[in-house]
């Protein structure tokens, strides 16, 4: 019985993983035949983008004003408090701002985008949409797949700027440091390996957050109920991929670029 | 894209079979509808109607058998070459299936904005169709704000705007009060009467069916009158399912002659 539902339970991942992967496939190439959707591409760039500015911009902020209240107090036991600037700008480009960023948006999106495919599957609107001769993986899919790729990239940029203004603000305000001190040293310390690192990131993230969200959104089945599961896994897929992806990126981008 | 001739049927089933994880829904249907037949599918809650009207237009897929429609064999068509032949069906869902987030004026046009036409002509067209349906006051509201009557008529506009080659209705009056299930018919005997559109209407109302087929549209009086005692429309002829087997093919006349036992208990 228990070797019955372990073989059952492998045998879904698998499938959900080879489905996925179909999935992510169609929508990526469906950018490069027509028709395409811009004005659904904009409207999705607004509804993302513009719709997490404010979590992205405060958790960047805060995220950088802990980094740097944590840093100096470990720091100052070396004698180092200068480098303050350094470790929070480095940290908030090459990782935090990323993942952070990826995982405020997955949470805010992700869900959001999965619950209302998966409304507009039970209530029959996709149904009705291929029956209007309209595909849906070009009209919703593919949209929100390259507004939140391109929305992300845009919002890491604002989270990392937050993050290291977030740092200068508790750097100053908190640690009664030297403000220029801390901006000059966070500037100078950047290199264009880490940028790229930090920017090439959330491409991967905005991806995993939109292709997740509508995978199991037009997977749902079982009403509102089932509206309510794809919510949450969309959410916790999308959450625990980025870091994954995250994790093999920083692999493979450190390996690219040694010298950083 | 190819065109029917007169004779070939436009919708056309051949042992069609159909499973979801079990016995089957539906086991060798085989059916046609010619052009400017009206087709009644008759048949108990769960029996299998909605998918038999999901499979007319490829929403679903047969595990066996041949639906060729507009002469096209659609089984096995992909996906991406259905969406041309969709076009020139219309569907009336059962809850109406309407855009929640799109006003009733984005929902009757959904085809037409997809298709880029002229917001001009976008507005004309519309305006005809909410006409035709009798809701033309409702063109800026949202379908929240309408009842459930008011949103299936305006699932019929949607269904009609585009002047199709076939309409596909799955329980257009389920749910409703008699007056309005009324009104819903009318309107599909005046499609029906008036631009003599083919289609396969699902339901399990008798009362509904028989109404269809004894009666008329009267352009001059515009409304839908009783044909003469005796008289039925000889293109509205019915489809009787069970436990996912067609029972019964032919008129209003064999139907209510019929002396299959289920046929006989429903009819009862």
């Amino acid at each position: 019985m228990a070797i019955n539902t372990i073989e059952q339970t492998a045998k879904n991942i698998v499938l959900t993983v080879q489905d996925y992967s179909l999935f992510s496939w169609r929508a990526f190439t469906n950018l490069f035949s027509k028709p395409r959707y811009l004005p659904d591409f904009l409207i999705q760039s607004d509804i993302i983008g513009v719709g997490s500015t404010s979590i992205v911009l405060l958790s960047g902020f805060f995220t950088g004003g802990v980094l740097a209240l944590q840093s100096a107090t470990t720091l100052a036991q070396f004698g180092a408090t200068a480098v303050t600037g350094q470790f929070v700008s480095l940290t908030m480009i090459r990782e935090l701002g990323p993942v952070l960023t990826g995982i405020m948006v997955a949470g805010r999106n992700a869900s959001s985008i999965a619950s209302e495919l998966g409304s507009m599957v039970v209530t029959e609107q996709i149904d009705a949409m291929r029956a209007l001769g309209v595909d849906p993986m070009r009209k919703l899919v593919t949209p929100r797949i390259f507004a939140c790729i391109s929305m992300l990239f845009f919002l890491t940029i604002v989270a990392d700027a937050f993050g290291i203004l977030g740092g200068g603000a508790v750097t100053v305000f908190l640690n009664h440091q030297n403000g220029t001190q801390y901006f000059s040293k966070a500037w100078e310390s950047l290199r264009y390996p880490d940028i790229i690192q930090g920017l090439v990131k959330p491409l991967f993230s905005g991806y995993i957050v939109a292709s997740v969200g509508c995978f199991y959104g037009l997977r749902t089945t079982g009403g509102t109920q089932g509206v309510g599961r794809s919510t949450i896994q969309a959410v916790v897929n999308s959450s625990v991929l980025i870091i994954l992806v995250d994790f093999l990126l920083t692999r493979v981008l450190l390996a690219l670029f040694p010298a950083i | 894209m190819t065109t029917p001739t007169e004779r070939e049927p436009v919708l056309a089933f051949s042992n069609v079979s159909i499973a979801f994880d079990g016995p089957p829904v539906l086991e060798d249907i085989t059916f046609s509808i010619a052009p400017g037949e009206t087709r009644v599918l008759l048949g108990p809650a769960g029996v299998g109607k909605s998918v038999l009207l999901k499979l007319s237009n490829g929403l679903l897929r047969p595990d066996r058998g041949s639906i060729r429609l507009f002469g096209e064999e659609i089984s096995t068509m992909p996906e991406e070459k259905l969406f041309p032949l969709r076009t020139r069906i219309g569907m009336v869902f059962q809850e109406g299936a309407l855009f929640d987030s799109l006003t009733v004026r984005n929902n009757v046009a959904y085809q037409l904005i997809q298709e880029q036409v002229d917001d001009e002509e976008i507005d004309e067209r519309v305006l005809e169709a909410l006409t035709f349906v009798g809701l033309e006051e409702t063109i800026s509201l949202y379908p929240s704000s309408l009842s459930g009557g008011m949103r299936r008529r305006v699932a019929i506009a949607r269904a009609f705007i585009h002047h199709p080659d076939l309409l596909l209705y799955d329980s257009p009056t389920g749910g409703l009060d008699p007056v309005t299930s009324t009104t819903i018919i009318e309107l599909i005997v005046k499609e029906r009467d008036v631009h003599k559109t083919p289609s396969l209407l699902v339901t399990h109302r008798l009362q509904d069916a028989f109404t269809l087929c004894t009666h008329r549209f009267d352009k001059a009086e515009g409304r839908m009158v009783p044909m003469p005692k005796g008289q039925t429309d000889p293109n509205t002829t019915f489809l009787m399912l069970d436990e996912g087997q067609l029972i019964f093919d032919g008129s209003l006349h064999d139907l209510v002659h019929s002396e299959n036992p289920f046929v006989r208990e429903f009819l009862d």
